[in-house]
């Protein structure tokens, strides 16, 4: 009898208990707060003209990449462009993260992303809602909606406007999608997209970007307003013609790498091509001081 | 505005004084009042409310524009034939006004194969001096001049009760419907008459076949259009729209085809189009002939985006449109400004 009254205590603490417990089944974790980043293993503030190393182009992309030019911010319709979600968390800044609420059931109902570049604001609809259909507008921040996996939120973005691989010409298209996992340990937030885009990429790009909790952060506005900078002719689209790209041997010279490699390709991503790398031919010598050259594009 | 059969005639104060009463009738019967928000129906026609008074209708052979008036609906577009019945079946989940304009973009069939069907259900003619009653149908010129040529230069023949009956041959016409609706005229674009109609305060705009974000635009030379043209009248649809910030949203652009765009996906798609321009005109000027030029593969970055191996329009086909057309034109002095050389560099 005593032990029949030891396992009723016993059951009603456990009960009792499991009743203040967060719920395992969810395991939900709160990412809200003010974040800084750190710098990771694929930051690449500032990439070269011509490098396209470690990323699965094929030549389709590697083409987009040859024909850019920086000039392009100079057209009026792109001076304002923010980062697309797939790639704002690489711009340099800070973020704010905060959670929305049903009044009723206090379930998490969307996720607010921030960054600093532009202040664009994502959300990460937790509803379980639709996808909206092909024929509807595509945005900066694409269409996200969000699940726990476990400790891990995986967050799946359709209609993306095009945005980059690469931010030296190297273009996400707007077929792209992204898949990311924001996973947090104590202060520090990783975020690991995979993109897939079937126009420029022959495997998924795999990045990872790091955060640490930074409370003090206060995330400052950032404002654009398109207006005419820079005389041109209406409708100038500045590119470079095929073969007419003299700066894509810079990148290679400058650091010693075979031009193939600077190629990039999915072979470039793996440990083995450093056996190929041997064996392929040194870059091209220094070119000689560059003197101005117009690009292509004026409009008729 | 020029009438282009059917001259209209005294009978306008008739038709306004009609027009108000079948309206007042129609206000009576209709189940939603202008404060409703209109009931949207899955079916094989899609409806997208895009801003303010403006639906886009999705499946219809071509993308249609519904402009919902206190008294009347004004289309852009009447998509195939075929699917004129489902079409007005989807117009009337939105309102039950009658169809007072329907305006179209070019002389593709596409876009005007529901003209007679759709135009039957409207008002604006009454049929009492003898002209075609219903919708009036507004198109430029070129496009009554084409659906009324001679058999051996048109396609196929287009009954009479699908021709434009208000017809406009400069380059801009004003129509009001509870908003400023501004019809523009681009010269040879995706054909020599196309139209774009911007619905001002709802700030939309519907382009038809001059941005298809899909596919590469459709130069049909045959009607008319050229490559040349078809920039012009992209940057022309640029100056027009007005994006919120960080370039997104603000106007709204229906595209003949495809998914609903704004002005960067209509700058993404005139830098493109420029950018191939400028590749085979290079090409062009150093004697390539055709085969040479698709074996540069000029599209080549924009193929996975924009091309097709199969279907109406193929990117081949594209290449070759723009080959001829800049063929023809090549002797023409080079009018483009040049501006000083920048090196490329890091952006942002």
């Amino acid at each position: 009898m005593r032990a029949v009254h030891r396992a009723m205590i016993l059951a009603s603490l456990l009960l009792f208990a499991a009743a203040f417990m967060p719920q395992p089944a969810r395991a939900q974790v709160d990412l809200s707060g003010e974040w800084s980043q750190t710098a990771g293993p694929d930051n690449t503030t500032d990439p070269d003209i011509g490098d396209y190393t470690g990323l699965p182009i094929n030549d389709a992309e590697r083409l987009r990449g040859d024909s850019w030019t920086a000039e392009k911010w100079d057209q009026q319709e792109h001076e304002c462009e923010p980062h697309p979600a797939d790639y704002a968390f690489r711009a340099p800044g800070g973020m704010r993260i905060w959670a929305e609420t049903d009044p009723l059931t206090k379930e998490i109902t969307q996720w607010h992303t921030m960054v600093f570049f532009l202040g664009v604001q994502r959300t990460i609809f937790m509803d379980g809602r639709p996808h909206p259909p092909d024929y509807a507008a595509q945005t900066w921040t694409g269409f996200s909606t969000g699940k726990w996996e476990g400790d891990r939120l995986r967050v799946s973005t359709t209609h993306l406007k095009e945005g980059w691989i690469r931010r030296n010409g190297l273009a996400r298209s707007d077929k792209g999608t992204a898949v990311e996992y924001f996973i947090r340990h104590g202060d520090f937030l990783t975020i690991v997209s995979i993109v897939k885009d079937p126009v420029y990429l022959t495997e998924p790009l795999v990045r990872t970007e790091h955060w640490v909790l930074n409370p003090g952060y206060g995330l400052a506005s950032y404002n654009c307003i398109p207006k005419h900078e820079v005389d041109k002719p209406k409708g100038w689209v500045p590119h470079h013609l095929p073969g007419t790209n003299e700066w894509l041997t810079e990148y290679p010279t400058k650091f010693g790498i075979p031009l193939e490699a600077a190629r990039g390709g999915a072979e470039t991503m793996y440990p083995e091509y450093m056996q190929k790398l041997a064996t392929l031919p040194p870059p091209p010598p220094p070119p000689s001081p560059p003197k101005p050259k117009e690009t292509a594009g004026a409009q008729k | 505005m020029k009438r282009s059969q059917n001259t209209c005639t005294s009978a306008s104060a008739a038709r306004t004084i009609l027009t108000v009463v079948v309206a007042v009738i129609a206000v009576a019967l209709s189940p939603l009042s202008a404060q409703q928000e209109p009931k949207l129906e899955a079916s094989v026609i899609h409806i997208l409310h895009v801003q303010g008074r403006v639906y886009m209708l999705v499946g219809g052979g071509s993308n249609i524009t519904v402009q919902l008036g206190d008294e009347a609906v004004v289309l852009v577009d009447t998509g195939a034939p075929q699917m004129s019945e489902q079409v007005l079946a989807a117009i009337r989940t939105l309102s039950q006004k009658p169809i007072e304009f329907i305006i179209n973009t070019s002389v593709d069939e596409d876009h005007t194969g529901g003209n007679q069907s759709l135009a039957q259900t409207g008002h604006y003619n009454t049929g009492l001096a003898g002209e075609q009653a219903g919708a009036s149908i507004v198109a430029h010129l070129r496009v009554l001049d084409r659906m009324t040529a001679p058999p051996t230069v048109k396609e196929t023949a287009v009954s009479q009760e699908s021709w434009p009956t208000d017809t406009y041959d400069n380059d801009r016409w004003d129509l009001f419907n509870d908003e400023a609706i501004i019809i523009e005229h681009p010269h040879a674009a995706h054909t020599d008459g196309d139209s774009i109609v911007f619905f001002r305060r709802s700030d939309v705009i519907s382009v038809g076949d001059i941005v298809t974000p899909e596919h590469y635009p459709v130069i049909a030379a045959a009607k008319g259009g050229s490559i040349n043209g078809e920039i012009d009248a992209l940057n022309q649809i640029i100056e027009i729209v007005v994006p919120r910030e960080n370039e997104e949203g603000g106007t709204y652009v229906i595209p003949g085809h495809g998914r609903l765009c704004d002005r960067n996906t209509v700058t993404d798609y005139r830098d493109m189009v420029t950018i191939v321009r400028d590749r085979i005109e290079d090409l062009v000027k150093k004697g390539d002939t055709l085969d040479q030029v698709k074996a540069a593969k000029p599209t080549l970055d924009y193929d996975g985006i924009y091309g097709a191996d199969t279907g109406p329009w193929t990117t081949d086909m594209f290449i070759e449109a723009v080959y001829r057309d800049l063929s023809q034109t090549k002797n023409q002095p080079d009018q483009r400004a040049t501006k000083p050389g920048k090196k490329s560099g890091q952006g942002r």
